[in-house]
């Protein structure tokens, strides 16, 4: 096993798949000569040749509806767009045709592409660059929406989802790009989408989370065993539609206390969601209300006031700390 | 027509400011921490907005994209809320909070340049639809490079801004790159201008490097529009001397290619000439350079004097 970058497992994944399967193709803005702008696809080109690697002109409606033919008619793609906050331009075509086509077309059809794209703060990167805006793909009936946390799920997320029958959006939290190294096994490794996993086991308070907010949650519980004691259970979603309620909904019964996490403004958020399930399930086992630590309902402030907007450990021990008191 | 010699001083001066401004961008940037993110600069093409700009009026309207500084600056901005506004202070024309990419100058009839690529040009028919609503003497102008031309809103803002032939003007800088990709990796047509007839607009094709002709190309696209005449494509050849941002090592631009380039810079172009008619004096020339360095030395002092907008200035101007 290789300790790898996040960038480096997920270049593994979508290498690994390529050799297996002749009907993956990758496309997108410099994702070939260049390697792309965060190298993600650096190699591929080099190994697979024009044909299986495309530079695309700059045309995200485009790319995104390139990709829906393809997959209609048998190719796996994988487009990337170099920004999450530029799939707006071709939203109208994940929203209106790749969400869709399955149940359009009697399920005689449906959409196997991945739509990769980088995500989220904390790169001191500008507005469009540096944004979370999973929910408006997770809202989508149709879609899947995955965000992986680590290199090794991330692999393992990827290969799942280019084999995936249906079209998967698969956020990669740019500030885990390079953040830390991880195992990774070069044989090959699957994630079911649609599961969570418990990042850490406790039983006096529930945190959710996923992505980048993860390892912050997963500070922040290590501190409040440090100092108070406190045993919190960390549950990482790994995928934000369809969600897994089961685990978390089993760990409030536990607990009768949760947080939730995430850089995504507030309203209407993944957390909203997670909260509406938990009091729909679990109501009878809450001991305080649910709360959530997220990005507030602005714009992604420029570098200076980053940290004031993303979910930092002080914010999310507080929160816990509210919750334990209630 | 002849050029005055006023506006041709006019444009040597913002070219000067431009190249001056974001020389000093390039030595921030090195410094670490001082202007985090993305740094966009013109170099080598300052004579695209120069020019065009030098063609406008104050209520004309400017729609930009993310190499905006010289556009913004030749419309008549403040260098020290632009160089604010670059180091994220609370005394950017955007209050600090949007930084190189987003500026916004509405003083100066600048109100949006976005880093969407290609998201400006239906901006910008929908403000000329307004001009024309209005019956303002005034056109608007839409910035954008080669790459934008491959988007969908630039044929649907074509076929528009034609079919209710609006007061607009159409400027793209073909520098010859989009990111890492080449004019020919992107594009089969050999030039920009050619997409005009699709449109049933003039396509001009100016060289880019050449401020005078970019003055006069625009000129007679603001008259025709101000006549009712419709919409121009103004395509201006040039070339982007450095990499797509300041981090791009510009490992897949030739070498040659640049230097060959860089003989080609239009500042001296223009200096040269308006020294050789007798316009401008060594010592005139000198002045010159030396007031500009004063404007962006102060703009930098002005930057780093001002304060990072407070936590809660977030709130400003928006509702939550
Ligand atoms: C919609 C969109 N896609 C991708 C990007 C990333 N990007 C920023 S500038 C750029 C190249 C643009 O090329 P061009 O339009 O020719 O302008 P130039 O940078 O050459 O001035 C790219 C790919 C973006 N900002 N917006």
């Amino acid at each position: 096993m290789a300790k790898m970058t996040m960038v480096q497992a997920i270049n593994l994944a979508l290498k690994q798949e390529m050799e297996k399967d002749d009907n993956v193709v990758v496309l997108g803005e410099d994702v070939g000569v260049d390697g792309g702008v965060f190298r993600v696809t650096e190699g591929l080109f080099e190994q697979f040749g024009e044909n299986r690697v495309m530079d695309t002109p700059l045309a995200e409606a485009g790319i995104i509806g390139f990709s829906i033919g393809m997959a209609l008619y048998g190719l796996k793609p994988v487009c990337e767009i170099q920004f999450s906050g530029f799939t707006y331009l071709g939203f109208h075509q994940l929203e209106s045709h790749a969400a869709r086509l399955r149940g359009r077309s009697a399920g005689r059809f449906t959409v196997p592409m991945v739509l990769r794209a980088p995500y989220g703060g904390g790169v001191r990167a500008l507005e469009h660059h540096s944004e979370s805006r999973e929910a408006y793909f997770a809202h989508t009936p149709g879609l899947k929406m995955v965000i992986p946390s680590s290199p090794r799920n991330a692999r393992a997320l990827l290969v799942s989802a280019i084999r995936d029958p249906d079209p998967v959006v698969y956020f990669e939290p740019k500030a885990l790009y390079r953040a830390f190294r991880e195992e990774v096994p070069e044989d090959e490794e699957t994630m079911e989408l649609g599961r969570s996993r418990i990042a850490r086991e406790g039983k006096d308070i529930t945190l959710i989370s996923y992505g980048a907010m993860l390892h912050e949650t997963m500070q922040a519980a290590s501190a409040l065993h440090q100092k108070q004691g406190i045993e919190a259970e960390v549950i990482d979603l790994m995928t934000i539609a369809p969600l897994d309620d089961a685990l978390f909904i089993e760990s409030a019964r536990k607990t009768g206390r949760v947080v939730v996490i995430h850089e995504a403004p507030r309203s209407f958020g993944p957390g909203a969601e997670v909260a509406v399930r938990l009091v729909e399930k679990s109501f009878l086992y809450l001991e305080a209300p649910i709360r959530r630590v997220t990005g507030f309902d602005l714009v992604i402030p420029l570098f200076q006031r980053e940290k004031a907007y993303l979910p930092g450990v002080d914010r999310i021990v507080r929160a816990v700390r509210e919750t334990l008191d209630f | 027509m002849e050029v005055a010699k006023e506006k041709k001083i006019e444009m040597l001066r913002s070219m000067l400011l431009t190249r001056r401004f974001e020389e000093t961008l390039t030595e921030l940037c090195k410094n670490e921490g001082k202007i985090p993110g993305m740094m966009i600069l013109c170099t080598g093409q300052e004579a695209v907005g120069s020019g065009v700009c030098a063609a406008l009026s104050p209520e004309d309207v400017i729609i930009s994209n993310h190499r905006s500084h010289n556009h913004l600056l030749t419309k008549g901005a403040d260098p020290r809320a632009i160089m604010a506004e670059i180091y994220g202070k609370s005394t950017g024309c955007n209050k600090g909070k949007s930084g190189t990419l987003h500026l916004a100058v509405p003083e100066v009839n600048a109100p949006c340049t976005t880093t969407v690529v290609g998201g400006g040009l239906p901006i910008a028919v929908g403000v000329a639809f307004s001009q024309q609503y209005k019956k303002e003497k005034a056109v608007t102008v839409c910035f954008f490079g080669d790459g934008a031309a491959d988007e969908g809103s630039f044929h649907e803002s074509l076929n528009l801004a034609s079919l209710w032939s609006l007061p607009i003007v159409f400027v793209c800088e073909n520098n010859l790159y989009a990111g890492a990709q080449r004019y020919e990796e992107h594009t089969r047509v050999k030039d920009i201008a050619d997409r005009a007839s699709a449109y049933a607009m003039p396509g001009e094709i100016v060289d880019g490097n050449d401020v005078l002709a970019v003055y006069e190309a625009a000129r007679t696209a603001r008259e025709r529009a101000i006549a009712g005449n419709g919409p121009t494509l103004i395509e201006c050849k040039t070339y982007r001397c450095r990499g797509h941002g300041e981090s791009d090592h510009q490992l897949y631009q030739p070498k040659d290619e640049i230097a060959a380039w860089q003989e080609k810079c239009p500042i001296p172009r223009l200096s040269d000439e308006v020294f050789a008619l007798g316009l401008i004096t060594a010592e005139e020339l000198s002045a010159l350079e030396a007031e500009i360095g004063a404007v962006v030395q102060e703009a930098v002092r002005f930057a780093e004097e001002s304060p990072y907008p407070k936590p809660e200035e977030a709130l400003e101007d928006v509702f939550v």
